[in-house]
């Protein structure tokens, strides 16, 4: 996306305004264009302001923060913010965010690699219960995952799970959604002729899939890679149920627990809200045009 | 090896002239299918039974039992014996105001919380479609940036919004304005969801949008309809299928509402432990509220399962006979 809007904007103005843009006749008129851009304005303040916020208040002191311009920045205490932080993590904060990232990529793998050949399979082969199987996956796209978390920690003490890496990456890695995905990309991107070509050359199924359909599939893969891994890192219940060792929890928890058990220097909570973040943004918006193919499948199918 | 001789007996299935000899070939492909379909589909069905299935099997067992201490009486004095009660824990969990109460709230919530997100993403959808702006991708990264927060973080930060002493606008706001009063906080925490995941919203709009061929505009501007008429009789009615998604998305997530009351909760404690269905199924589960206990909580579950359900149910059926009608 960002790449389209720097070739976009790269392009010369003439040649644009001649070729690509819609003959004069489709654009608004000049008051719904100034309204227009009005809203969406307002909207970008909105959405954008609480995060420039964050940034600059993650660099004052307490006694900042409450006496000078929110929206600007005060005497530099990021150094001291960031001293605090650690103290009142005990030195845990960059733990936290590596068993984020840990958590966030082994689920986001092993999610992935196994929502695919599901989705490949249902969407090329026929096989006994495969309307079954597909009806009970749906149903877990609808149901409340939030409603299963609880009984789903009193299986993974039975198994002996519970404060684990296991009890947040195993529930994690399961996404009907990747599935849902998987199946309409394999649809139309994996032609059966290809796949009988590779059968007649006496391939087998397993080195088919690995060699050929793998490949075909990495755009979806991307996509629900990237599904499962924010859904990971953004997940609360679950590791505030699941882990209760201080060294396994991810940082989202990390940082609840030191916001809510004890009254840290806002600045320092408001730095570790930032950095705990920064990692997701990052791989966020580096590649935010599979987000926006996966939820144009989602949108079409649905 | 299995596989591979699988493979070959498969190949043979391609284009067969002759019938008699096609049809016992597609037996062998058919069975080839079977298995290979299956190996496929295996991994992800394990773990789709250990983490779907069997903690359906789990609460409904557990919604049968109390936990009942066998040592000195009190809770996790003893050991805890499972006791079967049948389904005293579902009465106890219909009958409980403390549910209902919540339920309610978190109804409340969704009234207004839900159609202001969704007609708000489908209005900057909408603008984005248009050709307002040349460059929509900076506000399309714009609105998408709160949805990379992650839900509690972004509690955190509101919550820090909301306190007069730190918030950077409250001291530009009429005097006694309190986003945290009882009154008012149930629209403070539907800011925070509409804040994040507003932006998620319209991108699936705008996904969809891009999916309408072109032409279909081309057709109605030279029928002589204006910009608002394509928007509202082609654009919208075409949407219907992703607005029907987004909404029942947002149900079934405000059903769940819980990171965003836990935040609020830690620091106003007047709300309670159970404040929203799930923080009371939470902490039943964990002992800070009466009754306690993983059978009540299973049943609560169970209970909020039903109900996203049948709501889910009820507004696809009302969408459909809307969309039939129109």
């Amino acid at each position: 996306m960002t790449t389209e809007a720097i070739i976009e904007s790269a392009k010369p103005r003439v040649r644009k305004a001649a070729a690509d843009r819609p003959p004069k006749s489709e654009l608004p008129s000049p008051l719904a264009r100034v309204l227009g851009i009005a809203v969406l304005a307002v909207a970008t303040i909105y959405f954008v302001a609480p995060v420039l916020w964050v940034m600059i208040a993650s660099t004052k002191s307490n006694s900042d923060l409450t006496s000078t311009f929110g929206f600007w920045f005060a005497e530099w205490n990021l150094q001291a913010n960031y001293e605090s932080l650690m103290v009142w993590t005990q030195g845990l904060f960059w733990q936290w965010v590596g068993n984020s990232i840990f958590y966030s990529v082994t689920a986001g793998v092993i999610g992935t690699l196994f929502a695919v050949m599901a989705g490949y399979a249902i969407a090329k082969f026929v096989f006994p219960g495969k309307k079954i199987a597909v009806g009970v996956i749906m149903g877990g796209l609808l149901l409340p995952v939030a409603l299963l978390t609880v009984p789903l920690y009193l299986e993974f003490h039975a198994l002996g799970l519970v404060d684990t890496p296991w009890a947040i990456i195993i529930p994690s890695a399961v996404s009907p959604f990747g599935v849902f995905l998987g199946i309409v990309y394999a649809q139309d991107a994996v032609p059966t002729e290809l796949l009988e070509a590779a059968r007649i050359d006496g391939a087998g199924e397993i080195r088919i899939f690995f060699t050929i359909v793998l490949r075909l599939l990495a755009p979806a893969m991307v996509t629900i890679f990237l599904f499962i891994f924010v859904a990971t890192w953004n997940n609360f219940l679950l590791p505030l149920l699941m882990v209760s060792s201080p060294e396994l929890k991810p940082v989202t928890l990390g940082l609840f627990g030191m916001m809510s058990y004890f009254a840290p220097a806002k600045g320092a909570v408001m730095l570790g809200a930032l950095l705990g973040v920064i990692p997701l943004i990052i791989l966020f918006f580096s590649l935010q045009r599979f987000w926006r193919s996966g939820l144009a499948s989602g949108a079409v199918k649905g | 090896m299995t596989v591979s001789t699988q493979a070959r007996a498969g190949s043979t299935q391609a284009p067969a002239g002759n019938m008699k000899e096609g049809r016992t070939k597609r037996g062998s492909g058919a069975r080839h299918q079977a298995r290979t379909g299956w190996m496929f589909m295996a991994p992800f069905s394990l773990l789709f039974i250990v983490v779907f299935l069997v903690p359906i099997l789990v609460s409904i067992r557990s919604s049968m039992f109390a936990q009942v201490p066998s040592g000195d009486g009190l809770y996790g004095g003893g050991e805890l014996v499972d006791t079967f009660v049948g389904f005293d824990n579902f009465a106890l969990a219909i009958g409980s105001a403390t549910f209902w109460e919540g339920m309610g709230r978190v109804m409340v919530y969704a009234l207004f919380q839900i159609p202001v997100m969704i007609i708000a993403a489908l209005g900057l959808a909408l603008l984005l479609d248009t050709l307002i702006v040349r460059r929509p991708g900076f506000f399309r990264l714009a609105f998408f940036l709160p949805f990379a927060i992650p839900g509690v973080i972004a509690a955190m930060i509101w919550l820090y919004l909301y306190t007069p002493e730190v918030s950077p606008f409250m001291q530009y706001l009429p005097e006694g304005t309190d986003f945290m009063a009882p009154g008012t906080i149930l629209a403070s925490m539907a800011n925070m969801t509409t804040w994040t995941y507003t932006g998620y919203n319209m991108l699936i709009f705008l996904a969809a949008l891009q999916t309408i061929p072109r032409d279909l505009y081309e057709a109605a501007r030279l029928d002589g309809a204006t910009g608002w008429q394509i928007a509202t009789r082609i654009k919208v009615p075409l949407l219907r299928g992703a607005a029907l998604l987004a909404v029942l998305l947002s149900i079934i997530g405000t059903i769940q509402l819980f990171n965003e009351p836990v935040i609020m909760e830690s620091a106003n404690p007047w709300m309670g432990k159970a404040y929203t269905p799930m923080m009371l199924t939470y902490n039943s589960m964990m002992g800070a509220v009466s009754p306690s206990g993983t059978g009540i909580a299973s049943a609560y579950s169970l209970l909020m399962a039903v109900v996203a359900g049948v709501l889910a149910i009820v507004y696809t059926l009302l969408q459909r006979r809307k969309g039939a009608s129109a």
